[in-house]
C-alpha cells in the first residue's frame, strides 16, 4: 500500500471535492436553478446555430414588427429579424463578456489585494488609496468614461467593465489575507526561506480562493447588467451584433405596440443574472468554512 | 553537527515615539551544542519574542545572536534556514489548512533545490512516528498530536541543528504531550540538536532541559540548572516564587 505511486492517487482530490460542491449546489432549490440556468446558457452559446431558427442578421423587411407565433417564436423586429434567434446567438456575446471580464478581474483583484495585505505599510497605502479612487466612481459612470475615450464596442466594453470592477475584489482579498499574515502557518514558510511571491502563490492564494470565487460569481451578475447598460446606451456592442442590452435600446422605440422587442431579452438579462446571483449564494454555502471539512 | 547559541544583549522596542513599548531590555544567555535550554515565565514575559528574534521571524532587534559564533543576521536566509527550525505552539494553525502534509514537506525541499524528496518525506515520517501513507491527509483529518509530529517533521526535513520549540506541547493533551516530549527527547539523542525551548510548565522543563531561565517582563532573573527545581534553589524572589508555586501544585495533585 505504502509503494503506490502516489501522484495518481493525488488527482481525484479537486475532482472529488467539485463533485461535492456541485451535489450540494443541486440540492437547494435556488442554486440548483442557478446552476441550470447557467448550463442552459453555455449550452445555448455553443450550440447557437442549431438551436436558432434563423439568421440573426438576415433582415426580412416584408415581415417586421411581428408578433409571436407564426414561425418566430417571439416575433420580428423593427428590421423583420427573428428575436428567438437573436437572444441565442446573444448568448455567446454574453458569456464573452462575462468570461473575459473574470479573468481580466479575478487574476488582478487577487494580485493587488495579496500583495497589498501580505506586504502592508507603504505599498499598501498606495495600492489601497488607487483602489479607493476606483471604487468612489460608480461603476457604470466610469465604464463611460473609458468607453468614450477608447470609442465604443464590445471589446472596449468589456475593457472597461474590467478595469472598474476589480477593486471590491481586491479589497476583499486584502482584508482575508490580513487575518492570516501573522498565521503561523506563514510564518513556518518564511522559516523555510520562502520567498514572498512564493508564500503569496502557494499560501495566501488558496486561502482567498473560496471567498473571491464567490464575489467573482455575484460579480458575473453586475456585469452583464452593466454590459447591458452599455449597450443600451450604445456605447457596447454595435449593431448589428445581437447583444442584449442593444437590442432593448432599439425595441425602446416601439415599445407600445411591440411589446415582445423589449420583454424578451430583458427577461434573459433577468433571468441569467438572477441565476449568477442565486449560484453565487449557494457557493457561498458550500464553500463555508464549517463545511470544509466535508470536502 | 551539533551548534551553540549565544544570545548577547537581545534587545526589542515595538513601536515608536511616546508609546514605544521596550519588550525584552536585553537578554542574554548561552546555549552549549546539543543542550536542551528552557525558558520559563509567566504570560507577556517575552520568552516567545526571543525565540521570534533568534529566528529573524522580528528582525529590527539589537543585540547579536550567534550560532557556533556565525550572527544569524550576516547568515543568508537560505543557510540559515538550514541551521535552525522553529515548531510552534498550536498545531492547529502551524500547518496550512489547504495543504497535504505531502506539499508541507514538500515545500522546503522544492525551495532549496534538494533532490530525493520522496524518501527524505518518507524518512522524516518515519523518524517522528507517523505511518508513511500520512503523507497524503490533510490536516483536518489528524489529530493535534499527529499535526504536532507533521509539524516536527517539517521542522526536521531540512536538517537543522538548532530547533525552537515554542510550547510544543501546551495545546496537546495530557498524554499526547508525553508523547511529543519523549519524541524529542529522542530526536535530540539522535541527532544532537540545541533545543531552546519555551514553556510554562515547570515539569516539561524538569522532564527535557539541563538548564533554564526564569524571565519576568522580558528581563532573565535567573539561569538555573534543572537540579535546582526538586529543592527549590533559586536565588532570586521571583523565581523562587514560581518554583515554589510549581512544587506546590505537584503536591497538591
Amino acid at each position: 500500500m505504502t509503494d503506490l505511486p502516489l501522484p495518481t492517487r493525488r488527482i481525484p482530490g479537486p475532482l472529488l471535492a467539485l463533485r461535492n460542491i456541485l451535489t450540494f449546489l443541486i440540492r437547494q432549490p435556488t442554486s440548483a436553478f442557478g446552476l441550470i440556468v447557467l448550463a442552459v446558457l453555455i449550452l445555448t452559446a455553443i450550440f447557437a446555430p442549431l438551436i436558432a431558427t434563423h439568421d440573426p442578421y438576415v433582415q426580412d423587411l416584408n415581415n417586421v414588427l411581428q408578433a409571436p407565433g407564426n414561425g418566430h417564436l417571439f416575433g420580428t423586429d423593427e428590421l423583420g429579424r427573428d428575436i428567438f434567434s437573436r437572444l441565442v446567438w446573444g448568448a455567446r456575446i454574453t458569456l464573452t463578456i462575462i468570461f473575459l471580464v473574470t479573468i481580466v478581474v479575478g487574476p488582478l483583484g487577487l494580485l493587488v489585494g495579496t500583495t497589498s495585505g501580505y506586504f502592508g505599510g507603504r505599498f499598501d497605502t498606495v495600492m489601497m488609496r488607487i483602489t479607493d479612487i476606483f471604487l468612489s466612481f460608480p461603476s457604470l459612470i466610469l465604464s463611460l468614461a473609458f468607453v468614450a475615450a477608447l470609442g465604443p464596442s464590445l471589446n472596449n466594453a468589456i475593457i472597461a467593465i474590467g478595469l472598474t470592477s476589480w477593486p471590491p475584489i481586491a479589497r476583499l482579498a486584502r482584508a482575508e489575507t490580513m487575518t492570516f499574515r501573522k498565521a503561523d502557518y506563514i510564518a513556518a514558510a518564511r522559516l523555510q526561506g520562502a520567498s514572498p511571491m512564493r508564500i503569496i502563490l502557494k499560501s495566501i492564494v488558496p486561502m482567498c480562493l473560496p471567498s473571491v470565487m464567490i464575489r467573482l460569481t455575484l460579480n458575473m451578475a453586475t456585469v452583464i447588467l452593466t454590459a447591458a447598460g452599455l449597450g443600451f446606451l450604445g456605447l457596447g456592442a454595435q449593431p448589428p451584433l445581437p447583444e442584449w442590452g442593444a437590442m432593448i435600446a432599439t425595441g425602446r422605440r416601439y415599445m407600445i405596440d411591440s411589446w415582445w422587442l423589449v420583454t424578451f431579452p430583458g427577461l434573459a438579462i433577468l433571468t441569467v443574472s438572477l441565476a449568477f446571483n442565486l449560484l453565487g449564494d449557494g457557493l457561498r454555502d458550500a464553500l463555508d468554512p464549517k463545511q470544509m471539512n466535508r470536502r | 553537527m551539533t551548534k551553540s547559541v549565544e544570545i548577547k544583549d537581545l534587545s526589542i522596542t515595538f513601536g515608536v515615539g511616546p508609546s514605544a513599548v521596550k519588550v525584552l531590555p536585553g537578554v542574554t544567555f548561552s546555549v552549549a551544542p546539543g543542550e536542551c535550554f528552557g525558558l520559563v515565565g509567566e504570560s507577556g514575559s517575552g520568552k516567545s519574542t526571543v525565540l521570534r528574534c533568534v529566528s529573524m521571524l522580528t528582525d529590527f532587534w539589537q543585540g547579536e545572536v550567534r550560532i557556533d559564533g556565525q550572527s544569524v543576521r550576516d547568515l543568508p536566509q537560505q543557510q540559515r534556514c538550514r541551521q535552525l527550525q522553529m515548531v510552534f505552539q498550536d498545531p492547529y494553525g502551524s500547518l496550512h489548512p489547504r495543504q497535504s502534509v505531502r506539499t508541507v514537506l514538500s515545500e522546503p525541499l522544492r525551495i532549496h533545490g534538494i533532490g530525493e524528496r520522496e524518501a527524505r518525506m518518507r524518512a522524516a515520517m518515519v523518524d517522528v512516528g507517523l505511518p508513511v501513507d500520512f503523507l497524503d491527509r490533510f490536516p483536518h483529518q489528524l489529530s493535534g498530536g499527529q499535526r504536532q509530529r507533521v509539524a516536527i517533521a517539517r521542522a526536521l526535513i531540512l536538517e537543522p541543528s538548532v530547533l525552537l520549540l515554542d510550547e510544543p506541547t501546551s495545546a496537546l493533551d495530557v498524554s499526547v504531550q508525553a508523547e511529543i516530549l519523549n519524541l524529542l527527547a529522542r530526536l535530540r539523542e539522535e541527532r544532537g540538536f540545541t533545543y531552546i525551548m519555551v514553556t510554562h510548565d515547570l515539569a516539561v522543563v524538569d522532564h527535557m532541559c539541563d538548564r533554564f531561565a526564569v524571565m519576568l517582563h522580558g528581563e532573565i532573573t535567573e539561569i538555573l540548572p534543572r537540579e535546582a527545581i526538586p529543592g527549590n534553589g533559586a536565588s532570586h524572589p521571583y523565581a523562587r516564587e514560581l518554583i515554589g508555586a510549581s512544587l506546590e501544585y505537584e503536591g497538591l495533585m
